[in-house]
């Protein structure tokens, strides 16, 4: 296939580039003829679509459905101010087509899912992790798996962040390191466990290194290798990855051959972004029942999250458990206690609901959207955060 | 005495530590070491048939246990080993998974079929 030619400007432009003989004019212009896929336009997807907009890769594709909060803005950098409230997909395809506006930028306001996912991956050369969940990441690998794609993948938390490219067709892919993911609940989040704001930049640039080894054909890129990086030691280690025989996707006798429902598979939904946690409705209580009930009623309050989160808010009385904690000071509550459970915004509440209904608790209730709903419904004189 | 790697994620069970000297001539003994040192870690690595959880790897250098001789990998003092854990989460509760995941949680991950 024949490459497009530069223009003057865009020579210009690229100039940094085509004086590395790796790049060159050719490499520049493979550039310009390839294209990319980045799911999800967050902490990763920032770092990663900036620096390919300005790099010249000619068409960039962007999933995402969320829209900008300011909590974003502390690492999604592509984002800003005056965009809170805007759709992620337009506020990132603004800033790309202002840093680059000789590229393509295709924005897909949707989530990306089973159904969908084919259709939009298979027009691109590669395909770019930056998710935040389990079932879109397992969606991500298996449509590369099935697309012959390479997909080059990131994740973080906290300080910690891992960056590899799986590709089936020269080595492993993600299901070969994890054919499963961990059961619900073992691993939190980044939106509840939180993350340095620098760490997606950071791993974020890597990614998009990778991408350009990849796109342009030159370097080692990490297939059959996985980074781990750890900010707070500053630590870079290499682990080598094989493909595993016995993988359900690209093993020999795999046995998946179609996309399937990740959310079953993970035991867990892709597609809540709220922050209201919620235990089921016969489990939650809503910031304005609950301040009724106070009125009349005496109700233990149980705050499950971190001791260095009371310092940003806090409610009176309530006693302190962090989750983690919860399961081996259970002998510390009385079942015969009503009490009302709560975290930030209601997830890990929720999950404490769970044990201590396995536990025989019987009159428990999750503070539907946590201290947060209480803070936003109630009394604002508290933080949201 | 051989030298383990917690990753963040596990560090809450391991008082915050981010490295564990443990004792034993092979992954099998020195996972049972790092779990009595630790119990807490133990449903994290391990399922009720006490075998290692899937997405659980570890690494003896820069090979996965799994391409060696998987517990029975033999360790020498001082090598490094490295848990890798799956990383990424986005996770909330809906009301209808609520039983299903209660006897999960409680028994701090193992599958439970009561």
């Amino acid at each position: 296939m024949s490459l497009p030619e530069l223009s003057r400007e865009e020579i210009l432009r690229y100039s940094r580039h085509l004086l590395i003989p790796e790049v060159g004019l050719e490499g520049q212009r493979k550039l310009k003829n390839s294209s990319v896929l980045i799911i999800g336009t967050g902490g990763l997807g920032s770092p990663v679509s900036l620096y390919l907009a300005a790099a010249g890769v000619g068409r960039i594709g962007l999933v995402d459905y969320d829209v900008v909060d300011s909590s974003n803005l502390q690492r999604q950098v592509i984002h800003g101010t005056s965009t809170v409230g805007k759709l992620k997909v337009e506020s990132a395809r603004v800033k790309l087509l202002d840093l680059n506006p000789d590229i393509q930028v295709d924005v897909y306001n949707e989530p990306y899912t089973s159904e969908n996912a084919l259709r939009i991956a298979k027009d691109y050369d590669i395909i770019l992790d930056g998710t935040d969940n389990f079932p879109t990441r397992y969606l991500t690998n298996d449509v590369a798996v099935f697309l012959g794609k390479p997909n080059v993948y990131a994740s973080i938390y906290r300080f910690d962040g891992q960056v590899s490219v799986f590709y089936a067709k020269e080595g492993p892919c993600y299901r070969c390191l994890f054919p499963e993911p961990p059961p619900p609940g073992l691993v939190p989040s980044c939106a509840e466990g939180g993350v340095l704001g620098v760490l997606p930049g950071t791993i974020g640039t890597l990614q998009a290194t990778e991408a350009l080894k990849v796109l342009l054909g030159i370097g080692e890129p990490l297939i059959g290798k996985l980074l781990l990086y750890n900010a707070l030691d500053m630590s870079f280690d290499f682990v080598k990855l094989k493909k595993n025989p016995n993988c359900r996707v690209c093993g020999p006798h795999a046995d998946i051959k179609e996309l399937i429902d990740y959310e079953e598979f993970c035991g867990v939904p892709s597609h809540d972004h709220s922050e209201e946690g919620s235990a089921g409705a016969n489990w939650d209580i809503t910031a304005p029942e609950l301040a009724e009930r106070v009125k009349t009623n005496h109700l233990k309050l149980l705050d499950v999250r971190e001791p260095h989160e009371l310092e940003i808010s806090a409610l009176p009385d309530a006693k302190n458990i962090p989750l983690g904690q919860l399961a081996a000071r259970l002998s510390e509550l009385n079942t015969a206690d009503e009490m009302v459970v709560f975290c930030k915004g209601g997830t890990r509440s929720a999950r404490a609901l769970e044990l201590l209904t396995s536990a025989g608790f019987k009159k428990v209730k999750n503070l539907k959207g946590g201290i947060n709903a209480w803070a936003r419904e109630i009394d604002k004189s508290l933080p949201i955060y | 005495m051989p030298v383990l790697r917690i990753p963040t994620p596990l560090r809450a069970y391991t008082d915050g530590k981010s490295e564990v000297a443990v004792s034993g001539s092979n992954i099998s003994e020195v996972l049972a070491d790092l779990t009595i040192q630790y119990p807490a870690l133990k449903p994290h690595l391990f399922n009720e048939g006490g075998d290692l959880r899937p997405f659980v790897n570890l690494f003896v250098g820069e090979s996965n246990i799994k391409d060696l001789q998987g517990v029975d990998t033999p360790i020498k003092d001082g090598e490094k080993i490295m848990l890798i854990p799956s990383i990424a989460g986005g996770m909330s509760l809906r009301g209808e998974r609520l039983s299903r995941r209660s006897n999960l949680l409680l028994s701090g991950g193992r599958h439970v079929t009561s």
